[in-house]
């Protein structure tokens, strides 16, 4: 395995052996190590001394079941942070193929030049090589134009990750684009504006093709093949996470009706944790949507190699044509609750524009649901919050200052009613009606992040265990358990998905740490995860006091200790000394 | 008592012509529980997993009032 470095300044390349502090790291604990180990924390995220890092996960390139996973890190425009934003797309599997650890991107290319990274297997030096094309030729094109023309180019077997007009134009909400396993620009590492890392070295593509390279190195391969059957039994019994289950069947936005019902669905700028349309939008309504425009049920696909839980969706126009994929809960919700639209096929037509600008579409909907409430359009006027996201494509003055984000959105009109941490918005579930979470968003590293430490699980779902939504008590702690044991699966290289089944059945999350054991050789036990979580969450908090983000940051906004949310009435009541203890204590 | 129950996801199958999410009126004895409405509406135990009483979390023995609203969901999951 090999840590690759592209150089945008010269468009060279150098292979390194991956050093041995770095040997048992993968996905986000090889990115947010590296970021920390070589990125300046006080430096501009767009300028010359930030580094992009790709990692695949531990296990990812494997028969690992549902694995292929990838990280991506840097210092976040969006929040002047770390940022790790991780993918499930068959470009993580095929980065692992080449036999690639962390792929290190570095330099800048002059101002205005684009270029592509091909990324091949050298049979003959059994290595990795890169060979650099120009790519201005796919400047201002939207993705959806864009992949075609690279599988038509490199064939149809490479897989690819891009930034799109968001990237070019520098927002601080642009993603990272991946395909999916039907080719689709679909995939994201969407969070915290990763896409402009990118574009500012000038890497406009980094396609990749694994022909040839030889299949991943074992340790123990008997030990990870126990650890994969035991996880992948689990993921096969448990009712969230098995065939035809809730996931497989109706989605991510199965979440809807239930975060509705327990009055944390956030609604219109996060003013009501109930919003009169959410059956329309929710899961089950896409499952019977999609069954009336087609005549028949369609149980959803994988959205990378090897994923035994395949929760993607598909949507489809009246005609029965393909609209978008996917329809995620966050997506559904942010595009359609939070700005008050109960239109599925507008949320999909803002999904497919997300994914054709290269934007993130939580952050493009909680924006616009700040430029509702500012008034610059009705709340629940889907077409106008469509030309909005036009406008964001076009790189006009409009749409530049909301490609800058939630935040900055709020700025611009003078709001004090802005959901964000640290610059990032928040998610699909209200702090002032599930508390847990609200710890979560206020002190996990990334910014107002739901999957850095779920606990939804608990809070909601009734996953490992059942706690009121309601009470403070005992979060803060609860919040630190998910947040490490998090940071540990998304180093494994594992969807979080898993953690439904591995923390409800021992043996599966036995199996997820075998796996491990039986690739890298290392002998962690069960009880090891979460101080390995700890242990990389600790290296991302430095980074982030030294780039001036410590604990006074920790904090959501004052809005929501003061102005109660209906239907329950309750206000952020987590006191500042448990916010602190999670880091503090952990 | 009358109160109000709502099905979600796949237990919406039970209540043949209805959908998920449907106000489904019950007529149900003083005392009763949220497992004693279950039973009425003929939807397993087994398959229920998370209950809502009036948006709140409520375990499945809790007593309902009239005109309670119910909202019952299977394991689900998503992010």
């Amino acid at each position: 395995m090999w840590i690759l470095r592209l150089n945008m300044a010269d468009r060279s390349y150098r292979l390194e052996d991956v050093p041995a502090a770095y040997k048992n790291l993968g996905g986000r604990g090889m990115t947010s190590t590296l970021v920390a180990d070589e990125v300046n924390p006080q430096c501009h995220p767009l300028g010359p001394n930030n580094k992009l890092v790709f990692a695949p996960g531990i296990v990812t390139g494997t028969s690992a079941p549902s694995s292929a996973r990838v990280s991506a890190g840097a210092k976040s425009p969006l929040t002047g942070g770390i940022k790790e934003s991780n993918a499930g797309t068959p470009w993580a599997h095929d980065l692992a193929s080449l036999h690639i650890k962390a792929l290190v991107v570095e330099g800048q290319a002059e101002a205005g030049n684009r270029w592509l990274a091909h990324l091949t297997w050298d049979v003959h030096a059994a290595r990795p090589k890169v060979e650099f094309f120009p790519a201005d030729e796919y400047a201002g094109q939207s993705l959806y134009e864009a992949f075609p023309k690279l599988y038509e180019r490199f064939g149809r077997k490479v897989s690819i990750a891009a930034h799109g007009v968001a990237g070019e134009y520098g927002y601080a909400n642009a993603g990272i684009a991946y395909n999916d396993l039907n080719g689709r620009p679909s995939r994201y590492s969407g969070r915290g504006g990763l896409g402009s890392v990118m574009a500012r070295r000038g890497l406009k593509f980094v396609v990749l093709d694994p022909q040839g390279a030889p299949g991943p190195e074992f340790a123990d391969k008997a030990l990870f093949e126990q650890g994969a059957l035991k996880l992948a039994n689990g993921l096969r019994q448990h009712d969230i996470t098995k065939p035809k289950g809730a996931l497989n069947s109706y989605g991510t936005a199965v979440l809807i009706n239930i975060l509705n019902e327990a009055g944390g669905l956030p609604t219109r700028n996060f003013t009501s944790g109930r919003f009169e349309g959410a059956a329309r939008i929710a899961g089950e309504s896409i499952f019977e949507g999609v069954k009336n425009r087609l005549g028949r049920e369609v149980y959803n696909h994988a959205c990378s190699p090897g994923c035994i839980i395949q929760c993607s969706n598909t949507w489809y126009k009246a005609d029965g044509s393909e609209h978008t994929s996917c329809v995620e809960y966050e997506s559904d919700w942010a595009l359609g609750a939070d700005c008050g639209i109960d239109s599925l096929d507008d949320i999909a037509e803002m999904v497919r524009l997300c994914n054709a600008y290269g934007l993130d579409t939580i952050e493009t909907g909680t924006t616009l649901a700040v430029a509702m409430a500012a008034g610059v359009i009705p709340f629940g006027d889907g077409k106008a919050a469509i030309n909005l996201i036009h406008e964001m494509g076009k790189g006009t003055p409009l749409g530049r200052l909301l490609g800058g984000g939630t935040e900055m959105a709020g700025k611009a009109y003078g709001l004090t009613h802005v959901p964000t941490v640290k610059g990032q918005s928040m998610p699909a579930y209200e702090p002032r009606a599930v508390k847990g979470i609200g710890i979560t968003y206020a002190t996990t590293t990334m910014g107002a992040d739901h999957t850095a430490g779920y606990t939804i699980a608990p809070e909601i779902l009734g996953v490992s265990g059942k706690v009121d939504p309601l009470t403070p008590e005992g979060k803060a702690a609860l919040s630190r358990a998910f947040q490490a044991t998090t940071a540990f699966i998304d180093s494994s290289g594992h969807c979080l998905f898993i953690a439904f089944a591995i923390l409800d059945i021992p043996s599966a999350f036995e199996g997820m740490v075998e796996e491990c054991n039986g690739l890298l050789g290392t002998s962690w036990t069960a009880d090891d995860v979460a101080k390995i979580g700890a242990e990389i969450l600790k290296k991302e908090r430095a980074f982030n006091e030294a780039a001036g983000i410590g604990k006074e940051r920790d904090r959501v906004p004052e809005f929501m200790k003061i102005e109660p949310l209906p239907p329950h009435n309750q206000v952020f009541d987590v006191p500042d000394a448990a916010l602190d203890s999670v880091f503090a204590e952990m | 008592m009358l109160v109000r129950a709502k099905l979600f996801a796949t237990l919406a199958r039970h209540l043949p012509g209805t959908h998920p999410g449907a106000v489904i009126e019950a007529d149900l004895p003083e005392g009763a529980t949220v497992a004693d409405l279950l039973a009425k509406l003929g939807v397993p135990l087994s398959e229920a997993r998370m209950f809502f009483v009036n948006g709140r979390v409520r375990p499945v023995d809790w007593a309902l009032q009239p005109n309670d609203e119910v909202g019952v969901f299977p394991p689900i999951g998503g992010g």
